[in-house]
């Protein structure tokens, strides 16, 4: 089955693009966004909550999401992916999130940040042998910026890579990573390594790492705060053995290709936001109208109707911003835009939630209720693939630089 | 989806903008201190079709549509708040109400100079028990052969010193309450009619604000706007309109207060560097222009809804909230990055840091958006 619809003719996007803003979507793309939620309703929210309590990462699940072309929707149709554009991409992601925000954590790393930079810097061989299966959902994807000791400050990973064999036909790796997104699931890594010592942010280089080579291994599973059925745990390359052809895009280009990479996933994440957000809202919606006290609905007390509206109004803003931002990706502002997107989404997602628990009271603090977990889950979106700090930075640079 | 202008609306944007930086902005600190309502520059706007923005060339407007309008009111707001409502209020409030709810012989006589710039409008709904809850107003219609006679008085109406048609809000019948409401086109030249003179206010100070008073006024039956009863609906329809406008005027405010402290911040030199240098300094600008981007996205989208046709409450609720709350942090912010100097008459900010305030107020407080995207959200979605 698939549910991604071919790309709009250029003759229908000219068109388009004559009446100026527009916030529609095509049919296509509603189409698209219908499907997912139907799939998501039917196939993800099924045990939902006893993965989260059991740790469980969902493998069939992602499977199906495979066979739907939901695991690589930005990857070009002739290397099997689904070849959408972005906001199709980003509205599929929402649509997920708003059921199991760790179904699409894993769904925006797979995507995002292993097959987006692997289109965009990888050679052409490396393209054929690596992309159709992570498409087809055959395995996952996997990125390995961050170390115990570089976290925002990627620039400074001591993971090594040096070249080695007789006519220097692969790469020895050394050095660990750290909260590794679908590790030990994942069959490839997009991994940055320091291959010149002395070159500092221009002696990192990025490889396309296999989950089955010599001297690669996975950690213990963390135990988090949310996002508790997705996996993550630390990597180690021990004289790990990588194809010198596993190089993306050429050696010094690491540090350029993570930050672009994450250029790009900062609007996956932007919008796995937007999805917790909206179901926050929806949440305290049926709450309000259900739970009756002093007599009426508490949806009757202005206080709740206020908050309500104020959640109303920041997820209209965050999915504005976003929805933006994913038009504009290819503009002279798209680093700032989809900063800004990633910054007010999470936030915003994190208040409505919190505002989301509250209005439930006692109830909203039993793992029974829906919110507890969202409450939960929504708390890394500030954090991961860029903190609000580095958003902020990113923005403030691209103002200063006018 | 798409956020980026056509090149026409770009086109329109820069010309706006040269006449608000060339014409508007010189004086908008005087008018501010002063209270001196700007009639040559709403002469002017008029001439440039600002003052029909969206009404159809027909009836004297410019024929462009709901997106072009926010692009105006902001450029105009970013030069000086007080055209910008002036401006505002003339459109959204008084040539919208009289397009859609008009006869044509009432777009002739009223709407084509209004739209045209050569008459000022003004909106007279407000009076001093009836704000937020406008069903509680007490001016009275009485209905007497082909005339009624209006009694009563309204206050806190924009453009109302200078105004040379008010559309007026008044009951036909207390009993009904907000179903005896009807709208009147009253020319200011009417006997019975008189206004206030300027009130000084916190911010937007030249806008004309003053009270109005009918005695024993009499309006020809065929100047009702509307049917007999349809005043409310009107004037709901109206606001919604209304909202936009200043969502749009609050951008204005907060986009000059933005780019002024952003321009301070790389002079001003503390502890041996500029405050840009600062990360506090800087996530405040990240913040700013965030709020600022996410305010004009939604005034965007509220603006293509109403132009596409659709019910566009619930998006223009959000909008104003949003937007006029973006424009109060933003401005206060920007007072901040400015130190002390933000706080004298020396530079610009104080006048967007009072400016912004009312926008939090007019055509709807922040409390009367959240009921109504409440209502929305609850009810209708």
């Amino acid at each position: 089955m698939t549910v991604l619809a071919e790309p709009k003719s250029d003759v229908i996007a000219a068109a388009a693009a004559d009446t100026g803003v527009d916030f529609s979507l095509t049919e296509d793309q509603e189409l698209l966004r219908d499907e997912v939620r139907r799939f998501a309703e039917q196939r993800i929210r099924p045990g939902v909550a006893e993965r989260d309590r059991e740790h469980r990462f969902p493998l069939d699940v992602f499977q199906e999401m495979g066979e739907m072309g939901l695991l690589g929707m930005l990857v070009p149709e002739e290397y099997g992916g689904a070849g959408t554009d972005t906001l199709s991409y980003l509205l599929a992601i929402e649509e997920v999130a708003r059921v199991d925000p760790a179904v699409a954590v894993t769904m925006s790393v797979t995507n995002s940040v292993c097959c987006w930079p692997i289109v965009r810097f990888g050679s052409e061989a490396l393209k054929r042998k690596v992309l159709p299966a992570l498409a087809a959902g055959q395995t996952l994807g996997g990125f390995g910026l961050t170390e115990p000791g570089a976290g925002s400050d990627a620039g400074s990973l001591k993971t090594t890579a040096r070249r080695d064999g007789a006519a220097g036909d692969h790469w020895i790796l050394n050095g660990e990573k750290a909260w590794i997104t679908n590790a030990g699931f994942a069959g490839w890594y997009v991994v940055v390594a320091r291959t010149n010592p002395e070159a500092g942010k221009r002696g990192l280089s990025a490889f396309v790492v296999p989950g089955d080579a010599p001297g690669f291994s996975v950690g213990q599973p963390e135990e988090k705060l949310g996002l508790r059925s997705s996996r993550t745990a630390q990597i180690y390359f021990t004289d790990c053995r990588v194809p010198a052809e596993n190089l993306l895009g050429e050696e010094g280009q690491g540090l350029k290709i993570a930050l672009a990479t994450l250029g790009h996933s900062r609007l996956g994440i932007a919008a796995q936001s937007v999805g917790i957000h909206q179901r926050a809202l929806e949440l305290a919606v049926a709450y309000a109208k259900d739970r009756v006290q002093f007599g009426v609905p508490i949806a009757d007390h202005q206080a709740i109707q206020f908050k309500i509206a104020q959640i109303a109004t920041e997820l209209a803003a965050a999915r504005a911003l976003t929805h933006g931002a994913g038009a504009a990706e290819h503009t002279s502002q798209a680093g700032r835009l989809a900063a800004q997107a990633k910054v007010y989404a999470s936030e915003a997602a994190n208040r409505a939630c919190w505002e989301s628990l509250q209005i439930h009271g006692g109830n909203g603090f039993h793992e029974d209720y829906e919110i507890s977990r969202l409450y939960r889950d929504v708390r890394v979106t500030t954090i991961y693939e860029g903190t609000s700090e580095m958003q902020r930075l990113v923005i403030a640079r691209s103002l200063l630089a006018r | 989806m798409k956020i980026e202008l056509t090149e026409e609306q770009k086109l329109l944007q820069e010309t706006v903008r040269r006449f608000a930086d060339e014409v508007v902005r010189p004086r908008a600190k005087e008018i501010d201190e002063t209270g001196e309502f700007p009639r040559s520059f709403f002469d002017q706007a008029g001439e440039l079709g600002l003052a029909g923005v969206a009404m159809p060339e027909e009836y004297g407007g410019a024929g462009m549509d709901t997106i072009s309008y926010c692009v105006v009111i902001e450029e105009i707001s970013r030069a000086c708040a007080t055209s910008g409502v002036i401006l505002s209020v003339n459109n959204s409030l008084v040539c919208d109400p009289l397009l859609k709810f008009g006869t044509e012989e009432q777009k002739q006589e009223f709407l084509t100079p209004l739209a045209a710039g050569r008459k000022l409008g003004c909106f007279a709904l407000t009076e001093p028990g009836a704000g937020s809850d406008p069903a509680g107003l007490r001016t009275t219609a009485r209905r007497d052969g082909d005339d009624y006679v209006l009694d009563g008085n309204k206050v806190f109406i924009t453009n109302g010193t200078d105004a040379d048609v008010a559309l007026v809000f008044a009951s036909v019948d207390m009993a009904l309450k907000h179903k005896g409401i009807t709208c009147f086109i009253v020319p200011a030249d009417t006997p019975g009619y008189s206004h206030g003179t300027h009130e000084f206010k916190l911010g937007v100070n030249a806008s004309g604000t003053t009270e109005l008073a009918f005695e024993n006024l009499r309006v020809p039956a065929k100047w009702r706007l509307g049917g007999e009863g349809d005043g409310f609906k009107v004037a709901m329809a109206t606001l919604d309109g209304g909202r936009i406008g200043i969502a749009a005027q609050a951008i204005g405010i907060a986009q000059a207060a933005f780019e002024e402290a952003l321009a301070y911040s790389q002079q001003r030199e503390q502890f041996n560097q500029h405050l840009s240098d600062f990360q506090a300094i800087q996530f405040y600008l990240a913040d700013m222009a965030t709020e600022l981007d996410a305010a004009r996205l939604l005034t965007w989208k509220a603006a293509w809804t109403k132009e596409n046709a659709r019910r566009y409450t619930l998006e223009a609720a959000q909008a104003k909230l949003f937007a006029s709350e973006m424009a109060q942090r933003v401005t206060n912010k920007a007072l901040q990055i400015h130190g002390g100097y933000g706080y004298t008459k020396e530079y610009n900010v104080e006048r967007y840091f009072r400016d912004a305030r009312i926008t939090e107020i007019y055509e709807g407080t922040s409390e009367i958006q959240k009921m109504v995207i409440a209502d929305w959200v609850l009810n209708k979605a």
